[in-house]
């Protein structure tokens, strides 16, 4: 069955305390190359059948509505995969 | 006058939020949130706790609700409605209050007794107190963080929107130590402390007077009866 | 993709001959031998998996049993008489009056936090609070009893913030305040970190639910949570074995808990017993379904058909074997009434709570489990939960015992002024065991509810049952390992003492008790020599108290290579008080007050925290313990507080007199000038003693001055040794001993709050 993959950022503009404690702690294991983390979320969608056109539609809908709050987060990406 | 009380599932202080609201003096009425009805009520309260455990967002999945659709009509023809902690976070999630809740800068759960200025006192649910009046209240939260960009907090704040802030320690990152904020018309409040915890001699924060004797919180669920009581 | 063939009932009596691999299940070749002559044929697959994980330690108390037995034998008609449940049960129940009753119990979930702390304790918690549920109770509170490994070891960090944050989330998420507790660091559970938690819920006398499995032809109802392939095995594997040097021997799945699905099965259960829609209700935790069904089955009728057929899964690959030994989290077995399902269905469905119906109580005495049409398990369910092995393990007192006990604290110098005695009391205070917890604590809700009465630092915490009437209980943990390397007889009774008389302290009336027996490995005999004292000791002790066992748990195993954890059985007293409004914080707030010690002081040093904390030092033999001083002030300080003439009770324990005084200064920074001399010339100690003595059965009150003389009239009526030792004094904002040392509380505090946030990071606000 075919999967549809969402990814959820923290909007840029705003803190991301989890990303910060993250980025602290690879940096005590590394040489100063890693500067930022940022932490997202992906939602792995099951489908039932064809991923249609129309079916895309309404899962950016509630991607935007429901799987992000669009005040704090961007979707930056949905796409099919096999 | 009667106070709804709605309980998702998750919920912890509703039974908290209605005995606050009887101690007031007020008629506690428990709602579903599956139900659509909201049952002939004046005020509602949307009570702290871990609905839906949190998933996905704090409040997120709960804005959803059946009865939240009600509950956004009734606020916006004016129905008091008030959100603690993780009816706070429901409000915000339901965009009837601005901003947003993240997780504590420290990353842990915290759980103090809170100082908090009253930082406006035009609403229904915070008549009650006077402007500028330092409060305790009970804090208990993992996700408590208010944010908002830039022009938002700008806006918040120039337009007297901001209800109680941290005083003393933050204690959780909260953008400008804002602890709970209220909508433009006034009858909408959310904040991350507990005033349902403060309502019962005995059973409040301490006190230089007594034993957990505070009941600082008891003036909002006061607020708002007197409130109603006039409209 | 080949579909798994299940191992019959069927081919098991065909191939009689095929290799089975118990020993890698935990059993040992006679248990093995054993279950053959039961079944008269080789175990099923599913049968070997059932009995090895029901014949296992945690499970079947094989090597404990003979032991446990005392407390059921050492009890008087007197002390029972408020007993509703007993041992046996899912968890004790007490009546404490008024149509109310109470059910508690404190459970180990030991081996699993050190592999994965946070998802250990969390499913912990969610363990022991289901089994306050399966009573028929509503969960009202929980505690609970650390032990960590050294302070200051790169790994004990990693093991306390995972166990930390497992308890705060999942107990919060339940809604259920965490009123208490005792955190202890020793290098001895560095691999073997102890997490012992305690849920105690109420009920109205009517709404008891037993673990039974009664009424031919009543519906066996699974509910909850999907079944996954979580922690198969876990109980045999983990809990039966010792980890080697060097890390975990074996890292099965690990049970992940789910708090939102553990709080909606909370309101869900009590809507089905408030409709009457169950007839006997368990709870799933070790060996899942093949536990539930057979200790339904056993404690019943006796006989009971299901097919697993009918399980909702997480995991549609798990074999027939693999769901009847899961250990999902979140689920629970009820016997239901045919004509009473609908009702139940209709709140489940409510809550939103899976539910399938897997078969029915029969009246053939066997427990069948079908999968796809074909018997995988035909046992007699008592030999799988009840008739399982009793072990008379061998013991042997330590050879090292003697000269642990000759080597006493009485060997090293006294101090000889004030300086040094306040510079080993801020040490004791500072020291890992003694010092503020606060780092704990504060990640763990306590408000909600709004019934919590007495909590954390107060030495019990208090819940309000009754809101009209203030009918409340009041609970305390305490365990000493220290002691009882010394000496685990007295040991075990000191936890007891301990417990008891923090209860008292808080004004309410001491009713039961509940216990985690953490230990080593029940194979060294040097070790269940040890258990073998606790146990006696304990019975022997709540016997002299009149209050009895109710319940409780053994962790054996505890140990890394061959080194065992020091005895630490984790003692839990609930008592109750008429009305909440009466207790007694453990901290004085006037000013003015007069400040007294109950109970006399003797030079007692063995396994003392100023031994510890000064000179690193556990040797000699630690306090006596006097049951009849310890009723007498019990009885006292319960009149007291129903009186309302004292402000506050310290109880003295670990770090003694000056331990206390700095307890009820640090409650709400309230100062205090105290004296000794009268301690050292009434009972003949030095400055030392009367500092640091860990002398049993003593208590230190304020008392506002126009309740003195009916104070001390109470004390001599009741024939408590009494004496007024300082005075309360808001002003000066220090801790005064006269003629020794004052010292600012600012600088007690900082040395008290200093020492975890130094070693786990800062406290918000602190």
């Amino acid at each position: 069955m075919p999967k549809v993959i969402v990814e959820v950022m923290p909007k840029e503009v705003l803190l991301d305390p989890a990303g910060k404690a993250t980025a602290r702690a690879l940096q005590r294991f590394g040489d100063g190359e890693i500067t930022d983390v940022r932490i997202g979320k992906r939602f792995e969608i099951t489908i039932d059948g064809e991923v249609t056109p129309k079916l895309l539609e309404h899962i950016t809908e509630v991607a935007k509505d429901v799987l992000s709050n669009d005040v704090i987060e961007d979707v930056i990406s949905i796409r099919v995969a096999d | 006058m009667r106070v709804g009380v709605i309980t998702f599932p998750g919920s912890l202080d509703d039974r908290d939020a209605l005995r606050a609201i009887k101690l007031a003096g007020g008629d506690a009425v428990s709602l579903w949130h599956g139900d659509s009805d909201l049952h002939g009520v004046d005020a509602i309260v949307l009570p702290g706790g871990f609905s839906y455990g949190d998933y996905l967002r704090c409040g997120a999945i709960a804005a959803h609700s059946p009865i939240m659709s009600e509950v956004v009509d009734a606020a916006n023809k004016g129905m008091p409605i008030l959100g603690i902690c993780n009816g706070f976070q429901t409000l915000v999630e339901a965009h009837l209050l601005a901003g947003g809740l993240i997780r504590n800068d420290h990353g842990t759960f915290i759980r103090r007794d809170q100082k908090l200025r009253v930082e406006n006192v035009e609403t229904v649910w915070t008549s009650g107190y006077t402007q500028g009046q330092e409060i305790t209240i009970p804090l208990k939260n993992g996700e408590g963080g208010f944010i908002a960009d830039d022009e938002t907090l700008k806006q918040l704040e120039g337009d007297g929107l901001v209800a109680f802030r941290y005083l003393e320690v933050n204690p959780n990152g909260s953008l400008n130590d804002i602890a709970g904020i209220r909508n433009a018309r006034g009858n909408v409040v959310g904040l991350m402390p507990h005033p349902e915890h403060a309502v019962e001699p005995g059973f409040g924060p301490d006190t230089p007077a007594a034993m957990s004797s505070g009941t600082d919180g008891l003036a909002m669920f006061q607020s708002v009866l007197a409130a109603t009581v006039l409209s | 993709m080949t579909e798994h063939i299940p191992d019959t009932v069927e081919n098991a009596a065909a191939t009689p001959d095929k290799d089975q691999p118990f020993h890698l299940l935990g059993l040992k070749p006679d248990e093995y031998q054993q279950i053959r002559e039961i079944l008269g044929r080789r175990p099923t697959s599913g049968e070997l998996a059932m009995y090895s994980v029901m014949w296992s330690e945690h499970c079947s108390y094989k090597s404990s049993k003979v032991h446990l037995r005392q407390f059921g034998q050492k009890v008087t008609p007197e002390m029972t008489k408020n007993l509703i449940v007993g041992m046996g049960e899912n968890a004790g129940v007490v009546d404490i009056g008024e149509g109310w009753a109470v059910t508690f119990k404190i459970e180990s979930h030991n081996h699993p936090s050190y592999i994965e702390p946070f998802q250990g304790a969390a499913t912990g918690v969610g363990g022991i609070v289901r089994d306050i549920i399966s009573m028929g109770a509503r969960p009202v509170a929980v505690m609970d009893a650390l032990r960590f490994g050294a302070i200051d070891h790169p790994d004990t960090s990693r093991v306390v913030n995972g166990v930390v944050g497992g308890i705060s989330f999942y107990g919060n998420c339940l809604g259920l305040p965490n009123i208490g507790g005792e955190t202890w660091f020793d290098p001895v559970y560095q691999a073997n970190p102890l997490v012992n938690a305690l849920a105690v819920g109420s009920l109205r006398h009517e709404d008891l639910h037993l673990a039974n499995a009664k009424g031919v032809g009543n519906l066996v109802v699974l509910f909850g949570a999907r079944t996954g392939g979580d922690g198969i095995g876990g109980a045999s594997i983990l809990a039966s074995d010792t980890f080697a040097e060097g890390g975990p021997t074996k890292r099965p799945a690990v049970q992940v808990g789910d708090p939102f699905a553990e709080k909606v099965l909370i309101e869900c259960c009590l809507e089905l017993f408030a409709g009457d829609c169950v007839e006997g209700i368990q709870d799933l935790g070790a060996a899942g379904i093949s536990c539930a069904t057979s200790e339904l089955a056993a404690n019943g009728d006796g006989g009971m058909f299901i097919t697993l057929d009918n399980v909702l899964l997480r995991d549609s690959t798990l074999t027939a074997e693999e769901i009847l030994m899961s250990e999902s989290q979140e689920r629970m077995m009820a016997i239901v009434r045919p004509e009473k399902l609908d009702a139940f269905l209709a709140v489940t469905t409510k809550w939103d709570v899976e539910t399938s119906v897997l078969g029915e109580v029969t009246d053939t005495g066997r427990l069948i489990i079908e999968w796809k049409g074909q018997t995988i398990v035909d046992v007699d369910p008592r030999t799988v939960a009840i008739d399982g092995p009793v072990y008379n393990r061998p013991m042997e007192c330590p050879a090292w015992l003697d000269a642990l006990q000759t080597d006493s604290p009485s060997k090293f110098a006294r101090a000889t002024d004030g300086d040094e005695l306040e510079k080993q009391f801020l040490s004791v205070l500072g020291s890992p065991n003694e010092a503020d917890t606060d780092w704990i604590t504060n990640q763990y809700d306590y408000y909600v509810m709004g019934n919590t009465a007495l909590h954390t630092p107060d030495g019990a915490g208090m819940i309000r049952i009754d809101e009209v009437s203030g009918l409340g209980v009041a609970l305390a943990t305490d365990a000493n390992g220290r002691y009882c390397q010394l000496d685990p007889y007295v040991g075990a009774q000191l936890a007891l003492v301990e417990s008891y008389r923090n209860v008292a302290s808080s004004g309410a009336t001491p009713l039961a008790v509940s216990d985690c027996l953490n230990f080593g490995s029940p194979e060294n005999p040097e070790v269940m020599w040890q258990f073998a004292r606790a146990v006696e000791g304990l019975a022997d002790g709540c016997l002299e108290l009149g209050i009895p066992v109710t319940g409780g748990n053994v962790s054996f195993y505890n140990q890394t290579g061959d080194v065992p954890i020091h005895p630490t059985p984790v003692v839990a007293v609930l008592g109750s008080i008429d009305n909440v409004a009466r207790r007694l914080p453990s901290g004085w707030q006037d000013d003015g007050e007069n400040l007294y010690l109950l109970g006399v002081t003797a030079d007692e040093l063995g396994g003392s925290a100023w031994a510890g904390a000064v000179h690193d030092h556990l040797g000699g033999v630690p306090p006596r313990v006097d049951f009849a001083a310890e009723k007498d002030l019990a009885g006292l300080l319960g009149a007291a507080a129903h009186e309302g003439i004292v402000t506050s009770a310290v109880d003295l324990g670990t770090g003694g007199f000056i331990r206390a005084v700095a307890d009820g200064v640090l409650r709400f920074g309230v100062g205090a000038r105290v004296w000794i001399d009268e301690i050292v010339s009434r009972d003949g100690v030095d400055a030392t003693a009367a500092l640091f003595s860990e002398t049993q059965a003593r208590a230190l009150v304020s008392v506002a001055r126009e309740d003195d003389v009916k104070f001390r009239g109470l004390c001599d009526g009741r024939h408590v040794p009494v004496l007024r030792v300082g005075v309360t004094d808001k002003r000066s904002g220090e801790l005064e001993v006269q003629g020794q040392f004052s010292i600012a509380i600012d600088q007690l505090r900082s040395v008290h709050r200093g020492t975890l946030p130094a070693h786990f990071g800062p406290v918000v606000g602190g």
